[in-house]
């Protein structure tokens, strides 16, 4: 299986996960192991000053030698965004940035226009920019276009778990850009992966389809199987879709009897 | 010589806090227990990222707003 390529660095799993609502820190970190995921998404925010003994999120992930993804979760608008990747750039020392610009807080769809403009600033002032957007192929042009390292359309909205609700745009945007394609939201269980992957995704980023599993080790185990089985599936090429059947037996040589019923 | 140090006031993570004129950021911080080589914290005045290495040179001054963030749990 080849390995994921995103701005230069490789990476052997083709998931990326998030951090947030595990039953607790043990689990979300078995649950790490077993998908075999070498990235993970943080949020920024600010220090409770009352609290002098914070438990460091930063060093748990660096021993499990974990690339870290910052986002910016929450923001509204290009500026907010913007700043909210210039302040994770200094706290985590890296360039990368999840950029997440919310347009609605009930679908938590993403507001293109301010997608596209932070985009353009945080590309102008050397940040790795892996968008989160809509699964439309214009928008996702527009991104790569841009330079962003990545696109990352959603399956379906944040936490839903409604899986891939339109794998015809994903299709389109697989043939449109040349750059990573990276499902990001949306995915419920390990089918909704295997699809993604099938339909050519580069990746999956997913958090609440294993953190809010009954028991998310065992998915994010089954999520790591369903994303190597949909890439391989993938790279192996699937026949096409016909309506009628396509006998996979010989007809040539069948006995007297049955050759009567062959038209 | 004077004593008296004069007070400002300045608006730290959205909550409003008197301190000394004349405190850097880096005595500032370390009254919250942030040292310069703690890993994952990041600080802006008036929106604008302050680097640790600007921490000792850099001087709180009245209605200031000091934001400090770090990396929590996220998706």
């Amino acid at each position: 299986m080849a390995s994921l390529i995103i701005a230069e660095q490789s990476f052997s799993s083709r998931l990326i996960l998030g951090t947030s609502r595990y039953p607790n820190i043990k689990v979300m970190l078995e649950s790490f192991d077993a998908s075999g995921a070498e990235m993970v998404t943080v949020a920024i925010r600010r220090i409770n000053l009352a609290d002098h003994s914070r438990e460091s999120l930063l060093k748990l992930l660096s021993d499990k030698k974990l690339k870290i993804l910052p986002n910016t979760a929450g923001c509204y608008t290009a500026a907010e965004a913007v700043f909210t990747a210039q302040l994770a750039r200094e706290a985590l020392g890296t360039n990368w940035v999840k950029l997440e610009v919310i347009g609605d807080d009930e679908t938590l769809f993403p507001d293109i226009p301010e997608l596209l403009k932070a985009a353009e600033q945080l590309l102008s002032k050397g940040f790795i920019v892996l968008p989160y957007c809509t699964d439309d192929p214009v928008t996702c042009k527009k991104l790569a276009d841009m330079g962003c390292a990545a696109v990352m359309p959603l399956g379906a909205p944040i936490g839903s778990g409604m899986g891939i609700r339109n794998p015809y745009n994903i299709q389109i945007i697989r043939d449109l850009v040349k750059i990573p394609l990276i499902i990001d939201a949306g995915v419920g269980t390990a089918s909704d992966v295997a699809i993604a992957m099938e339909l050519g995704c580069d990746g999956v980023l997913l958090n609440t389809a294993i953190a809010g599993a009954e028991h998310p080790v065992k998915m994010a185990k089954a999520i790591r199987l369903a994303t190597e089985a949909g890439r391989l599936a993938y790279e192996a090429g699937r026949i096409p879709r016909k309506l009628y059947a396509n006998a996979s037996s010989p007809i040539d040589g069948l006995t007297a009897h049955t050759v009567a019923h062959v038209s | 010589m004077s004593v008296m140090n004069k007070t400002i006031i300045v608006f730290v993570n959205g909550k409003e806090l008197s301190l000394d004129e004349g405190t850097t950021l880096t005595k500032f911080l370390r009254s919250f227990s942030i040292m310069p080589d703690e890993r994952g914290v990041a600080v802006a005045l008036d929106g604008e990222v302050v680097g640790k290495k600007a921490w000792e040179t850099t001087f709180l001054v009245s209605g200031q707003k000091v934001e400090i963030v770090h990396a929590v749990q996220g998706g």
